[in-house]
C-alpha cells in the first residue's frame, strides 16, 4: 500500500483509499501551480516595463482562462462526489458492528483511558461519583456484573491485526482529539457525547496516539501507543490482562 | 448646506480634536494604521518567543529570557502555559488588531471616501466611536498579560470546555473581543452607507475601483457574521462569571474532581458560533488585500484589469457563499455524511470565485507595460503565495483528505500562506502605493525592495516546512513542535531552520520600520499623482485637506482607463473630462 509522498506510513485498511485522494488533490495543484507559475514568469519577462511600445488596452482576447476554471470546476467535483463523500461515508455510515471489536477511550487532561469490554462483550457501567484519578480514573463500577471482567488501562492500546475495530470516543474534561497518523484517523473526543470511530489495522507493530486538539499545558505530551497484535498474541494479551485483574482487582498501566 | 460646505465651515480645531479625538477619516485612517501596525509587531514578536521554543524546546532565551517574570520563563525557560498564552494572542492579536484594523479601518477609512469622491465618511463620530472600541479592545487584550495565570490561553478559538475553566485571562479575552467586534460593526455600517451613499456624480456602481467593491463587501461580512461572535462571546463571559452552562455539558470531571456546575450546555454551540463569525472572517482579511492588489496591477501594468465586471461578480458571490461553508472547520466533530457532504461542496463552490480573482489578476499582466517598483513588487508577491494558500484549501476542504491533515501543522501552513505572505504582503503594498497620499512624500524604492525580498523569502522558508511536517502528522499547538513523538522525527529538524528564518524576518522589517518614519519627513517630495493613477483619490491634493477636496470631482469614466487607443497620455483619470 502505497503511502502518499512525506506522510507516515500506513497501518489501516482505509489509508490508502485516503492517500490515493490526497495525493489527486496534490497533483492538481501541482498542475495548477505550475502552469500559472510558468504563464505569471513568462508575463512578466514579455512585458517588463523596458520592452518597446504601449501596453495594450484590450489585454487577452478569448475564453481560454473560462474553459480553464470549468476544468478545474469539473476536476473538484470528480474529487467531491467520486473519492470525499463515499469516503467519509464509508468511515461514519458502515460500522462493521457484528464483526468488529469494541473499546471505550475515555479522554482526560493529559492520558487517554482505555475501557475493554472483557470476554463478555459488554461495557460495565461507570459513574462520575466512583472517579478516582489513582484507583479508578473512568469511575468504573465493579459492582456491575457487566464490569467485573472489563479491562482498563491507560495510555496503551492494544488491537487485533485485520480485525475491525470500533473505538467509542469520550472526555472527562476538555475536548481532545484522537489521531493516529499511521492509521489515517483523527477525531474530535468532546465532553458529553460518546461518539463512535472505526477502522482495521493491518499492520502488527506499535504506533502513536496523538491529541490533535489543545486541550491545556500538556497538550504536547498527551501521548498514547498502539500495538497492534497477531490474533493469538492479542488473546494472551487479553487473558494475561484477565488473570492480572483476578489477582489485583485492577488494570494494567506497567507501561508509565 | 452640502457636506463640503458644512466641512469647510469648520472653524480651525485644537490639538484634542484633531490629532486624538479625530472625526476626520484620515486621521481616523491613520490612527488605525499605526495602531495596527504596532500590533502586528507585538503579534510578531510573541511569535518569536514561540519560534525559539519550537527550535530550542526548554532551553533559556538568551539576553530576553532573564527578562520575563518566573511565572513565565523561569531561568529563561518559557513554561506550556505561556507558550499557549503566546499562541493564543499572537493569533488573536495578528487577526483582530494587526490584519483587520489595517486592512479595513486603516486602508477602508482613509481611500474608500476618497476614491468615491466624498468628502468624509457618513457618519464622522460613529467612525471615531469605532477607532476607539478597537483602541479599548487593544488594551483589554494587552493588560490581560497581567492577569493571574496570564493572558487567555485556550487558542484564538477559545474552544470550551477549556476556556470556560481556563484562567482569568480568557475573561478578558472575551472583554477585548467584544470592544473588538463592537468596533467592527461599528465601522461596518458607516462603510456600507458611505458607499451606497456618498459616491461623486457619476461614479455607479461600474464605475468604482475594485478596492471599494472590495470594502463594501467585506463591510457586509462585517456586518452580518461578526454578531454571533459577540453573542458567543457574552455567553461564555457569563459561563465563567455567572454560573451558566450554556458551553458545559453535564457530569465533567476536572483532574480527579467533578465540576460544579449545572451542566447541559453544548461545547459544540460555541464552535458553530465561532466559525459563523471566523470564517467569513478569513475573507475580511482577504477581500481588501485583493482590492489593494487589484490597484496596484491596473497601476503599474498600465492597462485596464482583465474582465473587471467578473472580478465584481465575484466579489460579490464570494461574500454570500463565506456564510455557509464555516462548518468545514468543524468536519471531525461527529458529522454525517449529508451534512458534510454538504460543508464540502459549498467549499468546492466558494474556490471558483477565488480562483477567478486571482485568474483575473494573472491575465491582466498579460499585454502590460509593467513597472516593477516597490508596491508592485509586493503586489505581484502577493500573486503565487496567495495561490499556495488557497491551493493547500482543498485537502482541508474535502472531509476524507482532511481526516490526517486537521489540525496539523498543513493547516498552519495554508492559513498562513493565505494571510502573511498573502494578505500581509498586499498591505505592505498599500502601504508603499498610498504613501504618498498621506504624506505627499515617497518611501525609498532601495529600501523597499530590500524590505521585499528579505519578506518573501523568509516567509516561505518559515511557511513551506509547516505543510510537510504536516502531512507528516504534527500536530498544531504542541509546546515541543512535536519533539515528543517518534512519527514526527523526520521532520521535526525543520524547525530550527523555520526559527532562523524568522528572526531573520524580523531583521528585514528593520528597512521598512525606519524608510516608513524617515520618510515622512525627508522622503523624497512629490506631486498629486505620482503613479500617474486613474482613480480619485490621486485628484485630491497630497496630503488631501479637511473635506479631501479643492471641488468634489465628477466621473467620467471606469476605473482602470490606462493605455486608451488614441488617447495622448497613457492613463485617463476618471476624474478628467474628454478634451
Amino acid at each position: 500500500m502505497e503511502h502518499f509522498w512525506g506522510m507516515t506510513e500506513i497501518a489501516s485498511a482505509h489509508g490508502g483509499d485516503i492517500d490515493r485522494l490526497i495525493a489527486y488533490i496534490h497533483y492538481l495543484m501541482l498542475a495548477l501551480f505550475v502552469f500559472w507559475g510558468g504563464f505569471f514568469i513568462l508575463a512578466l519577462i514579455k512585458f517588463r516595463g523596458s520592452r518597446p511600445g504601449p501596453a495594450d488596452y484590450a489585454g487577452v482576447k478569448g475564453k481560454f482562462s473560462t474553459y480553464l476554471e470549468v476544468v478545474v470546476a469539473l476536476i473538484e467535483a470528480v474529487l467531491l462526489i467520486g473519492f470525499s463523500i463515499p469516503l467519509w461515508a464509508e468511515r461514519v455510515n458502515e460500522f462493521p458492528t457484528d464483526k468488529a471489536n469494541e473499546v471505550r477511550l475515555v479522554a482526560e487532561q493529559f492520558a487517554w483511558n482505555v475501557h475493554y469490554p472483557g470476554p463478555d462483550g459488554v461495557f460495565g457501567k461507570t459513574s462520575i461519583d466512583l472517579v478516582n484519578n489513582e484507583t479508578n480514573p473512568i469511575g468504573l463500577d465493579r459492582n456491575d456484573p457487566a464490569a467485573a471482567d472489563d479491562i482498563t488501562t491507560i495510555n496503551q492500546l492494544h488491537l487485533e491485526n485485520n480485525k475491525p475495530i470500533i473505538v467509542h470516543l469520550s472526555s472527562k474534561d476538555v475536548i481532545h482529539s484522537f489521531g493516529i497518523p499511521h492509521m489515517r484517523i483523527k477525531h474530535d473526543v468532546i465532553p458529553g457525547m460518546s461518539i463512535p470511530v472505526w477502522f482495521t489495522p493491518v499492520k502488527t507493530g506499535a504506533f502513536e496516539i496523538a491529541c490533535a486538539q489543545l486541550c491545556g499545558l500538556g497538550h504536547y505530551r498527551m501521548k498514547g501507543f498502539v500495538t497492534v497484535h497477531e490474533p493469538t498474541e492479542y488473546q494472551a494479551w487479553m487473558d494475561e490482562q484477565a488473570a492480572l485483574l483476578a489477582e489485583e482487582g485492577e488494570g494494567d498501566d506497567f507501561w508509565d | 448646506m452640502s457636506a463640503a460646505d458644512h466641512h469647510e465651515a469648520h472653524h480651525q480645531q485644537g490639538f484634542w480634536r484633531t490629532y486624538i479625538f479625530s472625526t476626520d477619516h484620515k486621521t481616523i485612517g491613520i490612527q488605525y494604521g499605526l495602531t495596527a501596525l504596532v500590533f502586528l509587531f507585538f503579534g510578531f514578536c510573541l511569535m518569536l518567543l514561540m519560534r525559539w521554543q519550537l527550535a530550542y524546546p526548554g532551553q533559556p532565551i538568551p539576553v530576553i529570557g532573564g527578562l520575563f517574570s518566573d511565572a513565565t520563563m523561569p531561568g529563561g525557560v518559557m513554561l506550556p502555559e505561556f507558550y499557549n498564552s503566546l499562541g493564543a494572542m499572537h493569533g488573536t492579536i495578528m487577526v483582530f488588531l494587526g490584519v483587520v484594523p489595517l486592512a479595513v479601518g486603516a486602508f477602508g477609512n482613509f481611500v474608500v471616501p476618497l476614491q468615491i469622491g466624498a468628502p468624509d465618511m457618513a457618519f464622522p463620530k460613529l467612525n471615531m466611536a469605532s477607532y476607539w472600541c478597537f483602541f479599548a479592545g487593544g488594551v483589554v487584550m494587552l493588560y490581560s498579560f497581567t492577569a493571574p495565570g496570564g493572558a487567555a490561553n485556550s487558542g484564538w478559538t477559545s474552544y470550551p470546555p477549556l476556556s470556560d475553566i481556563a484562567t482569568t485571562g480568557q475573561t478578558f479575552w472575551l472583554i477585548g473581543m467584544v470592544f473588538l467586534i463592537t468596533s467592527s460593526l461599528l465601522g461596518s455600517v458607516n462603510f456600507i452607507v458611505t458607499i451606497i451613499q456618498l459616491r461623486a456624480e457619476g461614479l455607479s456602481y461600474m464605475r468604482l475601483p475594485f478596492f471599494v467593491w472590495a470594502q463594501l463587501v467585506t463591510a457586509f461580512l462585517l456586518l452580518l457574521a461578526f454578531p454571533p461572535l459577540e453573542a458567543a462571546g457574552v455567553l461564555q463571559l457569563m459561563d465563567r462569571l455567572a454560573g451558566t452552562s450554556f458551553f458545559l455539558p453535564s457530569g465533567l470531571v476536572v483532574t480527579g474532581d467533578v465540576l460544579q456546575v449545572s451542566g447541559g450546555g453544548s461545547p459544540l454551540l460555541w464552535q458553530h458560533l465561532f466559525w459563523f463569525l471566523a470564517h467569513p472572517e478569513v475573507y475580511v482579511l482577504i477581500l481588501p488585500a485583493m482590492g489593494i492588489v487589484g490597484e496596484i496591477i491596473a497601476n503599474n501594468t498600465r492597462k485596464p484589469l482583465f474582465g473587471y465586471k467578473s472580478l465584481v461578480y465575484a466579489v460579490i458571490f464570494l461574500g454570500f457563499m463565506s456564510f455557509i461553508v464555516w462548518a468545514h472547520h468543524m468536519f471531525l466533530t461527529g458529522m454525517g455524511t449529508t451534512i458534510s457532504a454538504f460543508f464540502q461542496t459549498t467549499t468546492m463552490i466558494i474556490s471558483i470565485p477565488s480562483v477567478i480573482i486571482l485568474t483575473v489578476f494573472f491575465i491582466s499582466l498579460w499585454g502590460g507595460r509593467i513597472r516593477f517598483n516597490t508596491s508592485m513588487l509586493f503586489a505581484l508577491g502577493f500573486l503565487p503565495m496567495f495561490g499556495i494558500g488557497g491551493l493547500t484549501g482543498l485537502p482541508l476542504g474535502l472531509s476524507a483528505s482532511d481526516i490526517p491533515l486537521h489540525d496539523t501543522y498543513y493547516v498552519i501552513g495554508h492559513f498562513h500562506y493565505v494571510v502573511a505572505p498573502g494578505t500581509i504582503l498586499a498591505l505592505f503594498a498599500g502601504i508603499y502605493y498610498w504613501f504618498p497620499k498621506v504624506t505627499g512624500r515617497v518611501m525609498s524604492e532601495l529600501w523597499g525592495k530590500v524590505h521585499f525580498w528579505g519578506s518573501i523569502v523568509c516567509m516561505n522558508f518559515i511557511f513551506f516546512p509547516m505543510l510537510i511536517q504536516g502531512l507528516m502528522g504534527v500536530s498544531r499547538r504542541l509546546y515541543d513542535g512535536g519533539a515528543s513523538y517518534d512519527f514526527a522525527e523526520p521532520v521535526i529538524h525543520y524547525n530550527t531552520m523555520m526559527s532562523h528564518a524568522a528572526f531573520a524576518l524580523a531583521v528585514f522589517q528593520l528597512p521598512f520600520i525606519i524608510n516608513f518614519f524617515v520618510s515622512i519627513k525627508k522622503g523624497k517630495k512629490v506631486d498629486d499623482n505620482p503613479w500617474h493613477a486613474t482613480t480619485l483619490e490621486w485628484a485630491a491634493p497630497s496630503p488631501p485637506p479637511h473635506g479631501n477636496f479643492d471641488a468634489i470631482p465628477k466621473v467620467y469614466r471606469g476605473p482602470y482607463e490606462y493605455s486608451v487607443p488614441g488617447a495622448e497620455k497613457d492613463y485617463s483619470p476618471q476624474f478628467e473630462a474628454e478634451a
